[in-house]
Protein backbone atom coordinates (compact mmCIF):
# COMPACT_ATOMS: atom_id res chain seq x y z
CA UNK A 1 0.00 0.00 0.00
CA UNK A 2 1.24 3.51 -0.57
CA UNK A 3 1.77 6.11 2.19
CA UNK A 4 -1.63 7.51 3.43
CA UNK A 5 -3.16 9.34 5.45
CA UNK A 6 -6.46 8.14 7.37
CA UNK A 7 -9.40 10.15 5.83
CA UNK A 8 -12.09 11.89 7.10
CA UNK A 9 -14.30 8.61 7.91
CA UNK A 10 -16.94 10.43 10.08
CA UNK A 11 -17.39 12.30 6.90
CA UNK A 12 -17.16 9.75 4.71
CA UNK A 13 -20.16 7.80 6.76
CA UNK A 14 -22.15 10.71 6.97
CA UNK A 15 -22.34 11.50 3.45
CA UNK A 16 -23.31 7.10 3.07
CA UNK A 17 -26.28 7.61 5.21
CA UNK A 18 -27.48 11.06 3.44
CA UNK A 19 -26.88 8.97 0.18
CA UNK A 20 -29.22 6.04 2.07
CA UNK A 21 -31.79 8.30 2.56
CA UNK A 22 -32.00 9.88 -1.02
CA UNK A 23 -32.37 6.49 -2.32
CA UNK A 24 -35.11 5.46 0.26
CA UNK A 25 -37.14 8.48 -0.92
CA UNK A 26 -36.34 8.26 -4.12
CA UNK A 27 -39.19 6.04 -5.09
CA UNK A 28 -41.68 8.30 -3.50
CA UNK A 29 -41.30 10.82 -6.67
CA UNK A 30 -43.05 8.08 -8.57
CA UNK A 31 -41.11 8.65 -11.28
CA UNK A 32 -39.07 5.54 -12.87
CA UNK A 33 -36.31 6.82 -14.16
CA UNK A 34 -36.01 9.07 -10.53
CA UNK A 35 -35.94 5.95 -8.84
CA UNK A 36 -33.85 3.98 -10.79
CA UNK A 37 -30.91 6.50 -10.28
CA UNK A 38 -31.75 7.22 -6.65
CA UNK A 39 -31.86 3.19 -6.30
CA UNK A 40 -28.99 2.28 -8.31
CA UNK A 41 -26.93 5.51 -9.64
CA UNK A 42 -26.43 5.96 -5.86
CA UNK A 43 -25.57 2.27 -4.90
CA UNK A 44 -22.80 2.50 -6.98
CA UNK A 45 -21.63 5.35 -5.37
CA UNK A 46 -21.77 4.24 -1.88
CA UNK A 47 -20.22 1.18 -2.77
CA UNK A 48 -17.20 2.81 -4.54
CA UNK A 49 -16.84 5.47 -1.48
CA UNK A 50 -16.85 2.21 0.66
CA UNK A 51 -14.30 0.41 -1.65
CA UNK A 52 -12.07 3.22 -1.49
CA UNK A 53 -12.33 4.69 1.73
CA UNK A 54 -13.43 1.84 4.16
CA UNK A 55 -10.93 -0.76 2.01
CA UNK A 56 -8.96 1.46 0.77
CA UNK A 57 -8.50 0.22 -2.68
CA UNK A 58 -7.53 4.14 -3.14
CA UNK A 59 -4.44 3.39 -1.56
CA UNK A 60 -3.52 -0.16 -2.43
CA UNK A 61 -1.25 -1.76 -5.25
CA UNK A 62 -2.13 -2.08 -8.70
CA UNK A 63 -2.27 -5.67 -8.80
CA UNK A 64 -5.29 -5.95 -6.06
CA UNK A 65 -6.90 -4.04 -8.59
CA UNK A 66 -6.21 -5.86 -11.23
CA UNK A 67 -7.57 -8.79 -9.45
CA UNK A 68 -11.00 -7.54 -8.62
CA UNK A 69 -10.97 -5.99 -12.37
CA UNK A 70 -10.51 -9.61 -13.41
CA UNK A 71 -13.57 -11.01 -11.62
CA UNK A 72 -15.77 -8.21 -12.92
CA UNK A 73 -14.73 -9.09 -16.34
CA UNK A 74 -15.80 -12.75 -15.78
CA UNK A 75 -19.08 -11.29 -14.49
CA UNK A 76 -19.59 -9.40 -17.95
CA UNK A 77 -18.76 -12.02 -19.66
CA UNK A 78 -21.24 -14.24 -18.12
CA UNK A 79 -23.74 -11.38 -18.39
CA UNK A 80 -23.40 -10.75 -22.13
CA UNK A 81 -23.36 -14.53 -22.85
CA UNK A 82 -26.63 -15.51 -20.91
CA UNK A 83 -28.65 -12.37 -20.61
CA UNK A 84 -30.04 -12.14 -24.00
CA UNK A 85 -32.02 -15.20 -23.49
CA UNK A 86 -33.21 -14.74 -20.62
CA UNK A 87 -34.08 -11.28 -20.65
CA UNK A 88 -35.96 -11.50 -24.16
CA UNK A 89 -38.14 -14.84 -24.65
CA UNK A 90 -38.16 -15.13 -28.18
CA UNK A 91 -35.64 -14.65 -30.61
CA UNK A 92 -35.43 -15.25 -34.72
CA UNK A 93 -36.17 -18.89 -34.25
CA UNK A 94 -36.67 -19.88 -30.56
CA UNK A 95 -39.16 -19.33 -28.38
CA UNK A 96 -39.39 -20.16 -24.55
CA UNK A 97 -42.98 -20.70 -23.53
CA UNK A 98 -42.46 -21.69 -20.19
CA UNK A 99 -41.40 -17.99 -19.34
CA UNK A 100 -43.67 -16.13 -21.68
CA UNK A 101 -46.82 -18.42 -19.92
CA UNK A 102 -45.53 -17.91 -16.48
CA UNK A 103 -45.21 -13.77 -17.41
CA UNK A 104 -48.94 -14.18 -19.21
CA UNK A 105 -50.33 -15.87 -15.91
CA UNK A 106 -48.71 -13.10 -13.25
CA UNK A 107 -47.88 -13.61 -10.03
CA UNK A 108 -51.42 -11.93 -8.49
CA UNK A 109 -52.54 -10.51 -5.16
CA UNK A 110 -52.76 -14.19 -3.79
CA UNK A 111 -49.62 -15.76 -5.15
CA UNK A 112 -48.54 -16.24 -1.36
CA UNK A 113 -51.84 -18.37 -0.52
CA UNK A 114 -51.48 -20.00 -3.07
CA UNK A 115 -48.02 -21.47 -2.52
CA UNK A 116 -49.23 -23.32 0.47
CA UNK A 117 -52.80 -24.97 -1.09
CA UNK A 118 -52.24 -28.60 -1.61
CA UNK A 119 -50.68 -29.69 -4.61
CA UNK A 120 -52.87 -32.97 -5.09
CA UNK A 121 -52.57 -34.91 -8.50
CA UNK A 122 -56.28 -34.53 -8.57
CA UNK A 123 -56.17 -31.08 -8.30
CA UNK A 124 -56.31 -29.08 -11.33
CA UNK A 125 -55.05 -25.54 -10.88
CA UNK A 126 -54.31 -22.66 -12.91
CA UNK A 127 -50.40 -23.68 -12.61
CA UNK A 128 -51.49 -27.14 -14.03
CA UNK A 129 -52.92 -25.96 -17.07
CA UNK A 130 -49.41 -24.60 -18.11
CA UNK A 131 -48.57 -27.31 -20.86
CA UNK A 132 -45.91 -30.33 -19.51
CA UNK A 133 -43.20 -28.85 -21.87
CA UNK A 134 -43.55 -25.64 -20.49
CA UNK A 135 -42.61 -27.30 -16.59
CA UNK A 136 -38.71 -26.74 -17.72
CA UNK A 137 -39.09 -22.92 -17.02
CA UNK A 138 -35.85 -21.89 -19.28
CA UNK A 139 -36.35 -24.02 -21.13
CA UNK A 140 -36.44 -22.41 -24.66
CA UNK A 141 -38.18 -24.74 -27.61
CA UNK A 142 -36.67 -24.80 -30.90
CA UNK A 143 -39.40 -24.93 -33.90
CA UNK B 1 6.63 -18.62 17.84
CA UNK B 2 8.39 -18.55 14.83
CA UNK B 3 5.83 -17.53 11.87
CA UNK B 4 5.62 -19.58 8.35
CA UNK B 5 7.64 -18.00 5.70
CA UNK B 6 3.97 -17.44 3.31
CA UNK B 7 2.94 -15.29 6.27
CA UNK B 8 5.96 -12.67 6.60
CA UNK B 9 7.17 -12.30 2.74
CA UNK B 10 5.36 -9.84 0.09
CA UNK B 11 5.88 -10.88 -2.91
CA UNK B 12 3.95 -8.39 -4.34
CA UNK B 13 4.32 -5.18 -2.04
CA UNK B 14 1.02 -6.32 -0.27
CA UNK B 15 1.42 -8.13 3.02
CA UNK B 16 0.33 -12.01 2.42
CA UNK B 17 -2.65 -11.75 4.21
CA UNK B 18 -4.25 -8.40 2.87
CA UNK B 19 -3.08 -10.40 -0.79
CA UNK B 20 -4.52 -13.30 0.63
CA UNK B 21 -8.48 -11.20 1.44
CA UNK B 22 -8.79 -9.36 -2.13
CA UNK B 23 -8.05 -12.73 -3.87
CA UNK B 24 -10.92 -14.04 -1.58
CA UNK B 25 -12.99 -10.84 -2.56
CA UNK B 26 -12.00 -11.57 -5.99
CA UNK B 27 -14.49 -14.92 -5.55
CA UNK B 28 -16.97 -13.86 -3.73
CA UNK B 29 -17.20 -11.11 -6.52
CA UNK B 30 -18.15 -14.18 -8.99
CA UNK B 31 -20.39 -15.88 -6.90
CA UNK B 32 -22.53 -12.88 -5.48
CA UNK B 33 -22.29 -11.16 -8.89
CA UNK B 34 -23.54 -14.12 -10.44
CA UNK B 35 -26.47 -14.69 -8.34
CA UNK B 36 -27.10 -10.84 -8.76
CA UNK B 37 -26.66 -10.88 -12.39
CA UNK B 38 -28.51 -13.62 -12.72
CA UNK B 39 -31.60 -12.36 -10.47
CA UNK B 40 -31.15 -9.23 -12.83
CA UNK B 41 -31.48 -10.75 -16.15
CA UNK B 42 -34.53 -12.84 -14.49
CA UNK B 43 -36.25 -9.71 -13.30
CA UNK B 44 -36.26 -8.06 -16.51
CA UNK B 45 -37.60 -10.96 -18.27
CA UNK B 46 -40.54 -11.16 -15.91
CA UNK B 47 -41.98 -7.75 -14.98
CA UNK B 48 -44.70 -9.78 -13.18
CA UNK B 49 -42.16 -10.41 -10.30
CA UNK B 50 -42.55 -6.68 -9.36
CA UNK B 51 -46.19 -7.95 -7.73
CA UNK B 52 -44.08 -10.26 -5.38
CA UNK B 53 -40.90 -7.59 -5.10
CA UNK B 54 -44.15 -5.50 -3.34
CA UNK B 55 -44.53 -7.16 -0.37
CA UNK B 56 -40.76 -6.55 0.89
CA UNK B 57 -40.65 -4.05 3.59
CA UNK B 58 -38.53 -1.39 2.11
CA UNK B 59 -38.53 0.48 5.74
CA UNK B 60 -36.91 -2.55 7.17
CA UNK B 61 -34.24 -3.47 4.34
CA UNK B 62 -33.24 0.54 4.66
CA UNK B 63 -32.47 0.18 8.67
CA UNK B 64 -30.56 -2.66 8.52
CA UNK B 65 -28.56 -0.59 5.14
CA UNK B 66 -27.81 1.94 8.12
CA UNK B 67 -26.89 -0.83 10.40
CA UNK B 68 -24.19 -2.09 7.98
CA UNK B 69 -22.66 1.04 7.42
CA UNK B 70 -22.69 1.78 10.52
CA UNK B 71 -20.66 -1.64 11.35
CA UNK B 72 -18.31 -0.61 8.81
CA UNK B 73 -17.85 3.06 9.86
CA UNK B 74 -16.99 1.02 13.18
CA UNK B 75 -14.89 -1.34 11.45
CA UNK B 76 -12.28 0.92 9.90
CA UNK B 77 -12.33 3.29 12.84
CA UNK B 78 -10.78 -0.10 14.31
CA UNK B 79 -8.36 -0.19 11.74
CA UNK B 80 -7.31 3.18 12.60
CA UNK B 81 -6.89 2.56 15.87
CA UNK B 82 -4.85 -0.98 15.57
CA UNK B 83 -2.36 1.37 13.39
CA UNK B 84 -2.12 3.51 16.35
CA UNK B 85 -1.04 0.34 18.01
CA UNK B 86 -4.15 0.75 20.29
CA UNK B 87 -5.54 -2.50 20.61
CA UNK B 88 -7.88 -2.40 23.10
CA UNK B 89 -9.53 0.60 21.64
CA UNK B 90 -9.84 -1.67 18.16
CA UNK B 91 -11.19 -4.63 19.88
CA UNK B 92 -14.08 -2.25 21.60
CA UNK B 93 -14.67 -0.91 17.77
CA UNK B 94 -14.69 -4.71 16.71
CA UNK B 95 -17.15 -5.35 19.43
CA UNK B 96 -19.77 -2.67 17.89
CA UNK B 97 -19.01 -3.97 14.51
CA UNK B 98 -20.09 -7.21 15.66
CA UNK B 99 -22.98 -5.52 17.69
CA UNK B 100 -24.05 -4.67 13.93
CA UNK B 101 -23.63 -7.99 12.74
CA UNK B 102 -26.06 -9.32 15.58
CA UNK B 103 -28.72 -6.34 15.10
CA UNK B 104 -28.76 -7.21 11.63
CA UNK B 105 -29.14 -11.25 11.87
CA UNK B 106 -31.98 -10.18 14.48
CA UNK B 107 -33.89 -7.78 12.55
CA UNK B 108 -33.72 -10.19 9.12
CA UNK B 109 -34.90 -13.23 11.76
CA UNK B 110 -37.84 -11.06 12.38
CA UNK B 111 -38.27 -10.17 8.22
CA UNK B 112 -38.04 -13.71 7.33
CA UNK B 113 -40.36 -15.30 9.83
CA UNK B 114 -43.13 -12.48 9.03
CA UNK B 115 -42.70 -13.09 5.42
CA UNK B 116 -42.93 -17.42 5.80
CA UNK B 117 -45.89 -16.85 8.25
CA UNK B 118 -47.49 -15.00 5.05
CA UNK B 119 -47.21 -17.49 2.99
CA UNK B 120 -43.80 -16.14 0.76
CA UNK B 121 -41.57 -18.92 0.82
CA UNK B 122 -38.09 -19.69 -1.10
CA UNK B 123 -40.92 -22.05 -3.55
CA UNK B 124 -43.32 -19.51 -3.75
CA UNK B 125 -41.80 -17.93 -7.31
CA UNK B 126 -39.03 -17.14 -8.88
CA UNK B 127 -38.79 -13.66 -7.02
CA UNK B 128 -38.91 -15.29 -3.82
CA UNK B 129 -36.17 -17.95 -4.60
CA UNK B 130 -33.79 -15.25 -5.72
CA UNK B 131 -34.95 -13.41 -2.66
CA UNK B 132 -33.89 -15.72 -0.02
CA UNK B 133 -30.99 -17.60 -1.66
CA UNK B 134 -29.43 -13.97 -1.96
CA UNK B 135 -29.76 -12.69 1.24
CA UNK B 136 -29.34 -16.71 2.98
CA UNK B 137 -26.18 -16.55 1.45
CA UNK B 138 -25.71 -12.64 2.60
CA UNK B 139 -26.42 -13.39 5.89
CA UNK B 140 -24.12 -16.63 6.07
CA UNK B 141 -21.20 -14.18 5.17
CA UNK B 142 -22.53 -11.96 7.91
CA UNK B 143 -22.25 -14.50 10.71
CA UNK B 144 -18.68 -16.44 10.09
CA UNK B 145 -17.28 -12.35 9.75
CA UNK B 146 -19.04 -11.60 12.92
CA UNK B 147 -17.37 -14.73 14.61
CA UNK B 148 -14.11 -14.33 12.81
CA UNK B 149 -14.33 -10.80 14.14
CA UNK B 150 -15.05 -12.12 17.33
CA UNK B 151 -11.60 -14.17 17.27
CA UNK B 152 -9.76 -10.75 15.82
CA UNK B 153 -11.00 -8.72 19.06
CA UNK B 154 -9.88 -11.07 21.38
CA UNK B 155 -6.25 -11.25 20.07
CA UNK B 156 -6.30 -7.36 19.54
CA UNK B 157 -7.53 -6.86 23.11
CA UNK B 158 -4.09 -8.11 24.07
CA UNK B 159 -2.46 -6.42 21.24
CA UNK B 160 -1.81 -9.63 19.46
CA UNK B 161 -1.75 -9.69 15.51
CA UNK B 162 -3.17 -6.03 15.14
CA UNK B 163 -2.72 -6.15 11.52
CA UNK B 164 -5.83 -8.83 11.48
CA UNK B 165 -8.34 -5.24 12.14
CA UNK B 166 -7.21 -4.67 8.72
CA UNK B 167 -7.71 -8.17 6.73
CA UNK B 168 -11.38 -8.68 8.44
CA UNK B 169 -12.35 -4.81 8.01
CA UNK B 170 -11.67 -5.10 4.72
CA UNK B 171 -14.18 -8.22 4.67
CA UNK B 172 -16.77 -6.39 6.46
CA UNK B 173 -17.19 -3.78 4.07
CA UNK B 174 -16.85 -6.64 1.35
CA UNK B 175 -20.40 -7.85 2.84
CA UNK B 176 -21.97 -3.76 3.24
CA UNK B 177 -20.73 -3.50 -0.49
CA UNK B 178 -23.03 -6.86 -1.78
CA UNK B 179 -25.55 -5.34 0.72
CA UNK B 180 -25.53 -1.84 -0.93
CA UNK B 181 -26.65 -3.81 -4.15
CA UNK B 182 -29.19 -6.07 -2.74
CA UNK B 183 -31.23 -3.50 -0.79
CA UNK B 184 -32.10 -1.81 -4.14
CA UNK B 185 -32.44 -4.94 -5.92
CA UNK B 186 -35.06 -6.62 -3.44
CA UNK B 187 -36.16 -3.85 -1.90
CA UNK B 188 -36.84 -0.56 -3.80
CA UNK B 189 -37.11 -2.13 -7.38
CA UNK B 190 -41.05 -2.68 -7.12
Amino acid sequence: MTEYTHPNYRKIYVTLLFLLAVSVAGPFLGIKWVTLITAFGIAVVKANMVIQNFMHLKWEKRIAKYVLAVSLLLMALFWGGVAPDVMKHAGLRWTNDAAMAATARGIGPAHAESSTESHDPAVTTEHDAVPAEAAGEEAPSVP
Amino acid sequence: MSKPLATTRSATGIPTGRLAVWWVLASEVVIFGGLLASYLMHRVGHPEWADAAAATNTWIGAFNTFVLLTSSFTAVLAHKAAEHGDGKRAARLLMYTIGGAATFIGVKSFEWATEISHGYTITSNGFWSFYYTAAGLHALHVIAGAIIMGFVARDAARNRELHRVELIGIYWHFVDVVWIFLFPLLYIAK
